[in-house]
């Protein structure tokens, strides 16, 4: 009898600890979601009314940046898969002895604030970096234009950011890879595109699709970067429910738009794992 | 220049060396592998074998040297440009893709028709049809090596490299293999290049054995000739055991040198001889010895003066160590016709042979090369 009960003992901590910081949360917040201003009332006083059109009226005041959002967390994903696939696949096949030095350089930027290295990259897009004078000179940047505040720096800081992110799981998978199976593609007529196409990549499948979730669950929903980066034209939805919450304190929308965001994002991975099909994801 | 993927014939290895850093890998090779041949390359691990197997397949380039296949030089062809094939030490056949898929990659890769075909049929020929749809690791070690050689002779490569694909078998399913792989390689016609480091697999299936050592090719030949006619101690004791006894070339008697071992007078043939002076070793296989009472008439060779010092009945036969009165002990097989072993330990004896079937090492040889490595105990992985 005791021994049968030990595990669940064992799991009981966790359990209290999802419990009061993941469903009490999200059950709270899903009932505020419904909540209308009192009559009356002061600013932040909201009552349960059940009132569901919240949803439709948050989405539809908000559409653009729901937009925005997934477009810059696609393309952020897409240039880091870019940069990471390479970089992983270099560390796992061709560093060598470097191999431990290059993944620690890979989760070096963890050691500061992931605000301060927002902030750093304001730095180096700003008039006082190197790039803007650089790319002016070059005459690719206009006099009058800069690079931070538009839609580029927000991309260009999400990438960066959720590097890490990609390169690890990426490199995990491709580490794994047997250089052998690679050699034997090369004997069996395959040359070096056909192998990375048909070895290499469906091999690597699992950390690529591990990454590009990693990269875009967390990109779809940031709001740092824009709010840093950014300008009001770049505005992503994490800045509208963070705006709702904190100033304009407008409770109901910013849940509704939380709901929203969470349910889009997981409609938008289970087809994407559907279509990986990676077994040993789901 | 030709379409090197239709080139057929001999492979030539001229004057090949692999350096990595400032170690010789391979040493100065040279070898003709005649089309059509099953060869197999033995030796002892770490002798070389992969490192130039790796080469003929364009694994590795050569440091020195050059390679080709028939008239045509593939010395710095890729490995996808080149009619070889290769059996993987370990199969690498891909984790991703399912039996089916795995032996029509080659197939695929070259644009061939009827790849169902071609892919069924390569599946009877390995008795395995039924496996098509699993993927490799579904399959037991035994069932993946046939699946390796499929995804290889499927292609019907002017040449096919096989290293030590029978390695991770058990000794029973080993020796159903060679004889398998023997048949396999007389039904598809193909060149096999067989690298092992177990002597009596080479001996099996082989037409003609390349002897190596130190990244050298040191005597080639078919195996009854490895055997029966080694030119360095090395394979005196690598394929096999040889007694090796110090002596001095004295005279000759027609085809024959006459020879002193310790003040014993016997004869070998000229033509087994390897020796450059009068310094030789005689060698003599374990075997080809009989042991007789010391009253007992007997022919051709003799060696008088031993005393058993050791009996071990092994069943077919029974193993003599006979103590010889300069101190040597010689390794006596005798054949258990009669049912029992007829001498014990103490008797004085004397050991007698053939004469024919003694050959002659150069005196200067280490008598031991080779002996000391056990191969059978030396599996990688
Ligand atoms: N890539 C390499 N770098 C350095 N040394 C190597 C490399 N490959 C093989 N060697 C060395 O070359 C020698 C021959 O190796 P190998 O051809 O694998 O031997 P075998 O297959 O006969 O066991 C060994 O001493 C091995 O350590
Ligand atoms: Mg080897």
């Amino acid at each position: 009898m005791g021994k049968v009960k030990t595990p669940y003992l064992l799991l009981l901590p966790g359990f209290a600890f999802l419990f009061t910081f993941f469903i009490l949360p999200i059950a709270n917040l899903a009932q505020t979601s419904t909540q209308t201003p009192i009559a009356g009332g002061d600013t932040g006083q909201y009552e349960q009314t059940f009132r569901l059109k919240n949803y439709i009226d948050a989405f539809v005041e908000n559409k653009e940046q729901f937009g925005r959002s997934f477009l810059y967390a696609l393309i952020a994903t897409a240039l880091a898969l870019m940069i990471a696939y390479p970089l992983a696949y270099a560390i796992a096949f061709k560093a060598g002895k470097m191999k431990n030095v290059l993944l620690v350089l890979v989760v070096a930027p963890f050691f500061t604030s992931f605000l301060l290295r927002t902030i750093a990259w304001k730095q180096i897009l700003g008039e006082k970096g190197f790039i803007v004078p650089t790319l002016r000179s070059l005459g690719i940047l206009s006099e009058g234009s800069t690079l931070t505040s538009t839609a580029f720096a927000v991309v260009m800081g999400m990438t960066y950011n959720f590097l890490p992110f990609m390169t690890l799981p990426l490199y995990a998978s491709i580490d794994r890879i047997d250089p052998r199976t690679l050699e034997a593609s090369g004997d069996l007529y395959a040359n070096g595109f056909t192998t990375f196409r048909k070895v290499t990549l469906p091999l690597s499948m699992p950390g690529v699709v591990a990454g590009t979730l990693l990269t875009f669950i967390p990109a779809a929903g940031d709001y740092v970067n824009a709010a840093i980066l950014g300008s009001p034209s770049t505005k992503m939805i994490g800045n509208v429910i963070e705006s709702r919450y904190f100033k304009v304190v407008d409770y109901p929308t910013a849940a509704a738009l939380s709901f929203t965001l969470m349910a889009a994002i997981l409609i938008l991975v289970t087809i994407y794992i559907r279509k990986a099909g990676t077994e040993e994801l789901v | 220049m030709a379409d090197i993927s239709t080139a057929r014939g001999d492979l030539k290895l001229t004057r090949i060396t692999k350096t990595y850093g400032d170690f010789n890998a391979v040493d100065d090779l040279s070898l003709v592998i005649p089309a059509g041949s099953f060869f197999a390359l033995l030796g002892p691990s770490g002798c070389g074998k992969t490192t130039t197997l790796r080469m003929v397949a364009g694994l590795e380039e050569p440091t020195v040297g050059s390679i080709h296949l028939g008239t045509t030089d593939i010395t710095t062809t890729k490995p996808y440009q080149r009619p070889i094939n290769t059996v993987f030490q370990n199969y690498a056949l891909f984790p991703h893709l399912t039996i089916f898929e795995n032996i029509a990659f080659g197939l695929r890769r070259r644009g061939v028709k009827d790849v169902k075909e071609a892919v069924d049929k390569v599946l009877n020929l390995v008795e395995l049809p039924h496996l098509a749809e699993r993927k490799p690791t579904q399959l037991s070690g035994g069932q993946q090596q046939r699946i390796a050689l499929a995804r290889a002779i499927v292609n019907r490569p002017a040449l096919l490299l096989l290293d030590e694909p029978l390695g991770a078998l058990d000794l029973k399913l080993r020796r159903q293999m060679q004889i398998e792989l023997k048949w396999i390689q007389k039904e598809v016609g193909l060149t096999f290049v067989h690298v092992t480091h177990d002597q009596e697999e080479a001996m099996t299936m082989a037409d003609t054995i390349a002897v190596m050592n130190e990244g050298q090719i040191e005597q080639m030949g078919s195996p009854a000739d490895l055997y029966d006619n080694p030119e360095t101690a090395f394979v005196a004791n690598f394929l096999g055991q040889s007694n090796l006894i110090k002596g001095t070339i004295t005279g000759s008697d027609g085809d024959s040198h006459v020879v002193d071992l310790f003040g014993q007078k016997i004869s070998l043939p000229k033509n087994r001889s390897h020796a450059v002076d009068n310094s030789i070793y005689a060698g003599i296989r374990p075997e080809k010895f009989r042991i007789s009472r010391l009253q007992t008439p007997v022919n051709g060779n003799v060696l008088t003066g031993g005393r058993i010092e050791d009996v071990s009945y092994i069943g077919v036969s029974t193993q003599y160590q006979v103590a010889m009165p300069w101190g040597q002990e010689l390794m006596v097989f005798e054949q258990n016709d009669d049912g029992v072993a007829p001498f014990d330990k103490g008797d004085e004896v004397n050991i007698s042979w053939e004469p024919i079937f003694t050959f002659a090492l150069r005196g200067d040889e280490d008598a031991t090369a080779g002996s000391e490595v056990v191969p059978e105990d030396l599996d990688e992985e």
